[in-house]
């Protein structure tokens, strides 16, 4: 599929007096896609997106928006809409004023205008509420009304700065179902900021993990997720085990090395270049617990245990080293272990990565 | 026992005092406002209820004169006044704390900061050097300094308390600068230039020292007369000047709370 | 970014216009007035002298020697004397009354504080005026007193404590309304923790909530303190003749054309006093922000 670029990020850097926000970053976001900046807090991924939406200028580098050079551009000449984490609805207009508002200041006569915000309040359900004002709304609705005054002036790029992070949890789940069906519906770019891995691997065609003011890695979540780069990806996005081992030899995409455990395993490897200290990641839920225990066998004495529900995690003491291990709850009041009851855990070597540390 | 007796918010004989405190300052208006129906020539000595200083009052031409001339200079000061802490105040809140804008902030205040009569003589001397003849405008020019830091702050606050939010959208919504303060900026903060608005006001009506140091033909202001009136001696008259200008400023600060109450509501 | 620097300018320019129009330069010229010659028909003569200084401390008797005078010292005294105690009453008061209000039910507390803030709408002028009438001959001061068996009175006017109720009864909402916001923010945990490890409500008051309350009773103290010690009124309607302040012997100098250079001379002292506390306050505002900050 030859998509367009809709936004390209050429090496930029942003500094606010000696501190560093963004380092020389770089990426391109294709027409149409569901692109997420995702970081921790003062990543930069904020940033980064205001100076799309023009509030902010890069210290260095370039952003073009459709092969256009924007950095000239104030932020009302720029055909890219946000909505703002705090929503910034007007409150001294109805909900129909404020979808509106775009529309006019862009020129488009009245009957369009009626028109386009009857179609936007449709679109996000919200169409008997149109003479309204903010505050009399909930915060899903707010949301929706934000959504929708966005996306009214069919903007190149809609950015979208944690908008989901004002609502409770079933709201939220909900609100990321009807934002996904939105950016299909309507076949907009979208950028979106947030800093819940479990958003971002939900709704993303893509994801830029950034930290520390640089790309960490950008790719599809299960990328991100069963590949990543460097540890720190592995350690952002979901939870995992990080061992320390000694690399035997390096081969291509594989390196055998040496575990705490007494073994020696081959898996797949990222940034090595040969033998030396590394570090070895297994995600919890990929360690077996006794029967279900194949490939690599380790023997250990269950520690600590913390039901979560619909899972209980523990952690297990293998020699000397703690490994937490997932386990879902398959059956009701069952397949429970105690701490200092001996467990054989088993792994396979595929689902293991060996990071440089 | 009663449920009190264990609060531990409660304070012996603060409620008492509260109360107390609260009779002690409307015991004043109260009198003034008693008296100005008193039938009698004599301010202490009631003898019956009348409304004849009322038609008095308001049949005295230099008292009007003084009204129009205090209104005048009001309105136009007020005027200059907001007009000049709106601007202030957007860039104040939006530039940083150092340097040229923290002096600027400490400037656009300054007259809250200096003795009124001081500036009042500063005023009179400066007139006085310059050869300005123009009573009016010399008036007019003094209330608008005082009355500017009173614009100025309800204004600054109610911008530092909007979301910068608010003008970022609309900016992202493709409106330019001007259309941005017009239809979102100023809707917003309204209420804080109404609320100075009316302080600015207030404070010029009020203003007794700058405008007795300035005073000269025609330029006699309302507390000014007033002044010479009670040194003339106190009158049934005089209370009933007093009652309507008491009535006037209870009537404008009812306004500019229930403007400001009904703002907060709205934006909640 | 140019624009915002052009924006920036005009936006300031105008108040730096009309304050340095009626302020700044008018007090420069002030402070060269006050080092002037008195001309010989009212008004002044530019000069370099501390003439108009030396007179506050000395008169030229009869044979042109300086003799100590203390009456301008004791004008700037009493001056100072009011201004501190209706600083002091006023912060007396304003405690218990911010604490009730603050602790009012929640529909009345902007009940209460409108009604605090309301008298101070009212003209100065008619405040002032209502105190004469209260506090003249057969005034209603008067008849209570006799009511309740006073013994004979000359009047309550022009007496000390006549200036003090007007002065405390001009400036008090200024007083009551920031320390009403600093108990309004009190949080009530901290009363309950205090008498949860055995504080009774004295030592609570004296050790939790003045020392909390304590940025808003300075910052009422500095806006009480000094338009009291520039007030005209009050000593002219309520204090009569005989309690004159510095803002009244400034204004009696310019009101006849009798002495504009000594007039300049005292009003650039009231300054300085407002100045030095206006510096003290400062620094003490800072030096509690780096303890907050430590």
């Amino acid at each position: 599929m030859a998509r367009g670029k809709a936004v390209e990020v050429y090496n930029v850097s942003k500094s606010f007096g000696s501190y560093q926000a963004l380092d020389g970053v770089s990426f391109t976001i294709r027409e149409n896609e569901f692109f997420t900046l995702l970081g921790p807090s003062g990543c930069g991924k904020t940033t980064l997106l205001r100076m799309i939406a023009g509030f902010e200028s890069p210290s260095e580098g370039a952003i073009l928006l459709n092969g256009a050079e924007i950095e000239t551009l104030p932020p009302h000449k720029r055909r890219v809409n946000t909505v703002f984490q705090s929503y910034a609805l007007f409150p001294h207009m109805t909900l129909a004023q404020n979808i509106a508002f775009g529309l006019e200041n862009l020129g488009w006569d009245r009957k369009r205008r009626e028109a386009r915000v009857a179609e936007m309040l449709e679109l996000v359900h919200m169409a008997p509420f149109a003479a309204r004002r903010p505050a009399q709304l909930s915060g899903g609705q707010r949301q929706r009304i934000a959504l929708a005054r966005a996306l009214a002036p069919e903007p190149q790029v809609l950015l979208l700065d944690e908008p989901l992070s004002a609502l409770d949890l079933k709201l939220r789940q909900a609100m990321r179902d009807e934002l996904r069906s939105l950016q299909k519906k309507t076949g907009i770019t979208f950028i979106f900021v947030t800093h819940d891995q479990e958003e971002a691997l939900d709704m993303s065609d893509r994801i830029c993990v950034l930290g520390k003011g640089q790309i960490q890695q950008i790719g599809t979540p299960s990328e991100i997720y069963e590949d990543p780069a460097n540890r720190f990806v592995a350690d952002f996005i979901g939870e995992t085990n990080f061992i320390e081992t000694e690399v035997l030899s390096v081969e291509g995409g594989e390196a055998r090395v040496r575990t705490p455990f007494g073994i020696e395993i081959t898996a797949r490897q990222k940034g090595l270049t040969g033998p030396g200290p590394a570090t070895l990641s297994l995600r919890p839920e990929k360690i077996g617990m006794e029967t279900q225990a194949d490939g690599h066998v380790l023997q250990g004495t269950v520690s600590g245990r913390n039901y979560m529900g619909g899972y209980t995690h523990y952690t297990v003491d293998v020699a000397g080293q703690s490994l937490r291990v997932s386990r879902r709850n398959a059956r009701s009041h069952a397949d429970s272990y105690e701490p200092g009851q001996p467990v054989t855990l088993g792994f396979r070597e595929d689902s293991a990565r060996v990071l440089a540390r | 026992m009663s449920d009190h007796a264990h609060d531990i918010r409660r304070y012996p004989g603060a409620r008492a005092l509260t109360v107390v405190f609260f009779l002690w300052l409307y015991l004043p208006i109260a009198v003034v406002i008693a008296f100005s129906f008193n039938q009698n020539r004599l301010v202490s000595v009631w003898t019956g209820f009348s409304t004849e200083w009322y038609a008095a009052a308001l049949a005295n031409a230099a008292l009007m004169d003084a009204l129009k001339v205090s209104l005048t200079v009001a309105v136009i000061a007020t005027t200059g006044a907001t007009a000049i802490a709106l601007m202030a105040a957007m860039v104040l809140s939006r530039a940083p704390r150092k340097g040229a804008y923290r002096l600027s902030e400490v400037v656009v205040n300054l007259p809250l900061m200096l003795p009124e009569i001081v500036v009042a003589v500063a005023v009179l001397i400066l007139f006085s050097q310059l050869g300005l003849a123009n009573g009016m405008l010399k008036l007019t020019l003094a209330h608008m300094a005082f009355c500017t830091p009173f614009a100025f702050l309800p204004i600054r606050a109610r911008l530092q308390g909007m979301s910068r939010d608010f003008e970022e959208a609309a900016q992202d919504l493709y409106a330019p600068p001007l259309t941005a303060f017009r239809r979102v900026t100023l809707p917003l903060i309204a209420p804080g230039v109404f609320a100075g608005a009316m302080l600015a006001f207030v404070m010029s009506m009020d203003d007794f020292i700058t405008s007795n140091m300035l005073n000269s033909g025609g330029t006699t202001t309302l507390p000014v007369y007033i002044f010479a009136l009670i040194k003339r001696g106190t009158t049934p008259e005089l209370n009933a000047i007093s009652t309507l200008l008491i009535l006037a400023s209870l009537v404008i600060a009812t306004i500019a709370l229930l403007a400001s109450a009904r703002a907060m509501r709205r934006d909640l | 970014m140019k624009a915002l620097r052009t924006f920036r300018f005009w936006g300031l320019a105008p108040a730096w216009l009309l304050m340095g129009l009626t302020l700044i330069i008018p007090i420069g010229i002030v402070a060269g007035v006050s080092l002037g010659d008195r001309g010989p028909y009212g008004g002044f003569d530019w000069a370099l002298n501390f003439t108009s200084y030396r007179e506050i401390l000395f008169t030229m008797g009869w044979t042109d020697e300086l003799e100590f005078d203390p009456k301008y010292l004791m004008i700037i005294g009493r001056t100072l004397a009011y201004g501190l105690a209706t600083t002091a009453i006023c912060m007396a008061l304003s405690v218990p009354v911010a604490y009730v209000i603050a602790n009012a039910r929640e529909g009345w507390k902007p009940v209460l504080v409108y009604l605090v803030t309301l008298p101070f709408w009212v003209s100065m002028i008619v405040r002032v005026y209502a105190w004469l009438i209260i506090l003249g001959n057969e005034g209603l001061a008067e008849k209570t007193w006799k009511f309740f068996g006073g013994g004979d009175v000359d009047t309550f006017l022009f007496t000390p404590g006549a200036m003090l109720v007007g002065m405390v009864y001009s400036y008090i909402p200024l007083m009551v309304l920031p320390v009403y916001a600093a108990i309004e923010k009190l949080d009530p945990a901290l009363l309950e923790a205090s008498h949860d490890l055995y504080g009774n409500r004295w030592t609570t008051l004296r050790r939790v909530i003045l020392p909390l309350t304590w940025p808003g009773l300075s910052a009422g103290a500095i806006l009480v303190f000094v338009p009291a010690i520039g007030t005209v009124l009050e000593p002219m309607l309520l204090g009569g003749g005989k309690q004159m302040m510095m803002g009244t012997l400034i204004q009696t100098q310019f009101g006849g054309g009798r002495n504009w250079p000594f007039g300049a001379a005292v009003a650039m002292v009231l300054m300085a006093l407002v100045v030095i506390v206006l510096i003290l306050n400062a620094r003490r505002a800072a030096g509690a922000a780096k303890e907050a900050a430590a």
